[in-house]
């Protein structure tokens, strides 16, 4: 059954990625982008992280496509279409990308990783997934999700102060 | 049972298909979205190490990959919109100001 739904998933993923790659429109670009992250999230709860799922759903599908949404109406899409898609020396990077592939993928075969940790998946079981999480971040990570708040704070006005029109005095 | 090794395929090929997105493309919201998608690739293989090892630190890794890729897209889309004001409009190959 796992076998199965990890196929599913795995193919939607590839495709949806090539078609995000791909699409001349960028809404359908946006469009398989939403649905990419669906399935990213049924992968996630394959691998026993239920709250990852739904972060990816909240976060992904709800907020950072909806900003890409709202980028879209600055552009002219009329003429956007009429437009080429992919720069002129778009072979050159199609070789590195492959080149890439065939590198990394020889390289993956001979990963083999002993398990043996603390979060087995009847640990998660019992404890829930959002606990056990939880538990690592404020215990051992509390330092690093101060500083990922205060990269949130900047990022904030950092977007307010570049988006905003220049006064004039 | 899948092993570890059909996730790590996977992610690198979305992870390739990200990158060539992200060199090919004119347009600089595709252009992120292939920024978003080699994240998300990243963010399969180590929720998938993670699940594997049996080990919690690579999921809270990617947790912090999803905060900084949010406060990536909020200052990749205004730096947009602050281009989009100029002429280049938001073709990359456009932008040439800076050019020497």
């Amino acid at each position: 059954m796992t076998e199965l739904f990890f196929g599913y998933f795995a193919l939607a993923i590839v495709a949806l990625s090539l078609a995000v790659v791909t699409a001349k429109h960028p809404m359908h670009c946006v469009l398989s982008m939403l649905i990419l992250f669906l399935h990213i999230a049924g992968l996630y709860v394959l691998l026993n992280a239920e709250f990852l799922a739904v972060v990816q759903v909240i976060v992904y599908a709800g907020a950072i496509l909806v900003l890409f949404l709202f980028a879209i109406m600055v552009l002219n899409v009329k003429e956007e279409l009429k437009l080429e898609i992919f720069i002129g020396s778009w072979p050159v990077a199609v070789a590195a990308g492959l080149a890439l592939f065939t590198m990394l993928f020889a390289t993956f075969r001979s990963v083999t990783i002993p398990a043996g940790g603390r979060a087995t998946v009847d640990y998660i079981r019992t404890v829930t997934h959002s606990r056990a999480l939880g538990r690592e971040i404020f215990v051992n990570y509390i330092l690093p999700f101060e500083v990922v708040s205060i990269i949130l704070l900047v990022a904030i006005i950092g977007a307010i102060v570049l988006a905003k029109k220049k006064l004039k005095d | 049972m899948v092993g570890l090794n059909a996730y790590m395929w996977l992610s690198l090929a979305v992870f390739t298909i990200g990158m060539i997105g992200f060199l090919t493309r004119r347009n600089i919201i595709v252009i992120f979205m292939s920024i978003e998608l080699m994240l998300n690739a990243v963010n399969i293989n180590l929720v998938a190490l993670s699940h594997f090892i049996e080990d919690l630190n690579g999921q809270v890794l990617a947790f912090f990959v999803i905060a900084v890729a949010a406060a990536e897209a909020a200052i990749g889309l205004a730096i947009l919109i602050a281009l989009s004001r100029t002429k280049a409009g938001c073709h990359v190959d456009e932008a040439t100001e800076m050019k020497g």
